[in-house]
């Protein structure tokens, strides 16, 4: 286990390293002069000149990697050029609302997937299993900004239980603060929960198809017993990867979901950044955004192996 | 699912159809604005209604699917030219380092949500139609990648593939010869659910306002327009996002049948 983690662990610092390179071409060398791209082609010489000391531009593209990169290390990830504040502490700011965001869609769609998947593998065939099927089909054809139109049209206009959009703030109280992602939660984890109810009924029917499920039944345990004592378990480990790789998908979903209920996440902080070419901004947040997928397909990794023994001698 | 694959033909010829005779003949002229008309509810003249600048939401759903299915189409196509060929190669050299190295490089874009590449991508040259495949286009070469390689590994074992060895076929004959045509039909299968997908990433990114721009008509932009308008005029809303709807649920409909029509052995349940 111990060697397995270790070998993940190098290919993450190597899957970061890489996707910084990236990054970091992308944005500052494909564009040319980062400098002249960010104040437009009207720029007084004299700016362009400070603009393009300011960011090191004089120094070796070598040596503004490195300083770009240590600066990230050390959670200095430069200066807003719009807005004069280090980026870190827009970060900090935003961060508090797009990680819970994602955290509690996450939950949204775990709580509604699980049941539907267990429900409709159990009845595979019969009509509850038709309508959860034909359910998770619609739902990976909305479009989950669309939803939350429709939602706000309903739950925030029409019924006025929630506020069509923005965030309160942690300050009033945690309630308060979660009672406002409410919508914006929901309309995140309705696609992934299809998706992970699909995944929950097929990896289960995989499971009831299995000699132990037999024996399970052999030596006595009623078919419900069976169902949760040893498919349910067993079936979840093929969900754990799913549910890793749902959480980069809720993180970069956000980035457009922010965009409908005005919340000030870190979506919306780079969607501003690429209005105002502050490109300083948008380099740093798709580091943080990519940094933090990486980092946790690396933990459902771990767990996985954790939980499935035989996969730690594969990858 | 026999039902299935035929309402899901009925739908997606429908939203072809849409978009073809949209090159001919559309109800309005989408660029003629009539601000007299404006957010006018479905009637007898506007079957959909009107949007904020009074023009014909029909035809404006006509044009847009034009924009999202080439979008897509194009996306795929990307995917799909680069990614079989390189998920082919990296089966054919199993183990060698050039296979690691696509492999890794796969593991590497899936880490980059498509919708990040999109922003990487529009930062720096613009929002556009263009841009958009490229970001959609870019993000389906390691499912394609990954898919081919995965097949044809275990094609690569069997004895019709040894036989073609014997012969003195060389590894890139083979590939083109034995292992391309045998995993066609996944691959089709595969390009069924990226288009849909596509579809929704189009609608998206056009939504954030990262896709096709005005005057090119967009369901996502037309979402975007509406997304103030809604509690006044919910059709402006409706319309498109029920025609993205209807468009995606009937490819996957369509991608499911076809998959079990094609090939009774991949008959799994899709998630």
């Amino acid at each position: 286990m111990i060697a397995f983690a270790l070998r993940r662990f190098g290919s993450l610092i190597v899957s970061l390293i890489v996707a910084s390179f990236v990054i970091f071409a992308v944005i500052e060398v494909i564009p040319g002069d980062p400098a002249s791209f960010m104040l437009g082609v009207n720029a007084r010489p004299d700016t362009l000149a400070a603009l393009q000391a300011e960011l090191g531009l004089d120094q070796p593209l070598p040596v503004r990697y490195l300083s770009w990169v240590g600066g990230m290390v050390t959670g200095d990830f430069g200066t807003s050029y719009t807005y004069k504040t280090p980026v870190a502490g827009m970060v900090a700011d935003r961060i508090w609302v797009s990680l819970p965001l994602a955290l509690y869609a996450l939950i949204l769609s775990t709580v509604i997937a699980f049941p539907a998947g267990i429900y409709a593998a159990s009845r595979r065939g019969g009509v509850g299993d038709t309508a959860v099927m034909g359910a998770t089909q619609l739902g990976v054809a909305i479009p989950n900004f669309w939803f939350a139109m429709i939602l706000v049209l309903i739950f925030a206009i029409k019924l006025r239980w929630f506020s069509a959009g923005g965030f309160v703030g942690w300050d009033k109280g945690v309630f308060a603060g979660l009672w406002s992602l409410t919508l914006p939660a929901i309309a995140l984890a309705l696609p992934q929960a299809a998706i992970l109810a699909r995944v929950m009924r097929s990896s289960l029917l995989d499971m009831l198809g299995e000699d132990f499920m037999r024996t399970a039944r052999a030596k006595g345990l009623t078919r419900r017993r069976a169902l949760w004592k040893h498919a349910v378990r067993n079936a979840l480990i093929p969900v754990l990867t799913i549910l890793g790789l749902q959480f980069s998908f809720l993180l970069a979903g956000g980035i457009v979901i922010e965009q409908v209920f005005f919340l000030p996440g870190l979506g919306r902080l780079i969607f501003q950044s690429i209005s105002a070419r502050d490109l300083i901004v948008v380099e740093s947040v798709v580091m943080l955004l990519v940094f933090l997928v990486i980092v946790v397909n690396f933990i459902v990794d771990l767990t996985y192996a954790w939980v499935d023994p035989r996969l730690r001698r594969r990858a | 699912m026999k039902a299935g694959f035929y309402i899901g033909a009925v739908l997606s010829a429908l939203v072809l159809g849409l978009a073809v005779l949209s090159f001919v003949w559309t109800p309005f002229d989408t660029l003629q604005l009539d601000v007299a008309n404006k957010l006018k509810a479905p009637n007898a003249t506007h079957i959909l209604g009107t949007d904020h600048f009074g023009r014909d939401i029909l035809s404006m759903v006509m044009m847009g699917a034009r924009t999202s299915l080439a979008v897509a189409l194009v996306a795929v196509g990307i995917g799909m030219g680069l990614g079989i060929p390189l998920g082919l190669w990296a089966a054919a050299t199993q183990g060698s380092w050039l296979d690691e190295i696509i492999m890794r490089g796969n593991d590497l874009i899936f880490a980059f949500p498509s919708l990040v590449i999109a922003i990487l991508i529009t930062a720096v040259f613009g929002a556009s139609a263009v841009n958009a495949i490229i970001a959609i286009g870019i993000f389906n070469i390691p499912v394609f990648a990954r898919l081919s390689r995965g097949a044809a590994l275990s094609l690569w074992r069997r004895d019709f593939i040894l036989a073609a060895r014997v012969a003195g076929k060389g590894r890139a004959r083979i590939s083109a010869e034995h292992i391309l045509p045998n995993i066609a039909n996944l691959m089709i299968v595969q390009g069924t659910i990226q288009f849909s997908l596509g579809i929704l990433a189009e609608a998206a990114l056009s939504y954030i306002g990262l896709g096709a721009q005005p005057p090119t008509a967009s369901w996502g932009r037309m979402l975007a327009d509406a997304q103030t308008l809604v509690s006044i005029a919910p059709h402006t809303a409706l319309v498109p996002g029920l025609t993205i709807v209807i468009t995606v649920l009937g490819l996957n409909l369509l991608g499911d049948g076809l998959r079990d029509w094609l090939d009774p052995r991949l008959r799994v349940d899709r998630s």
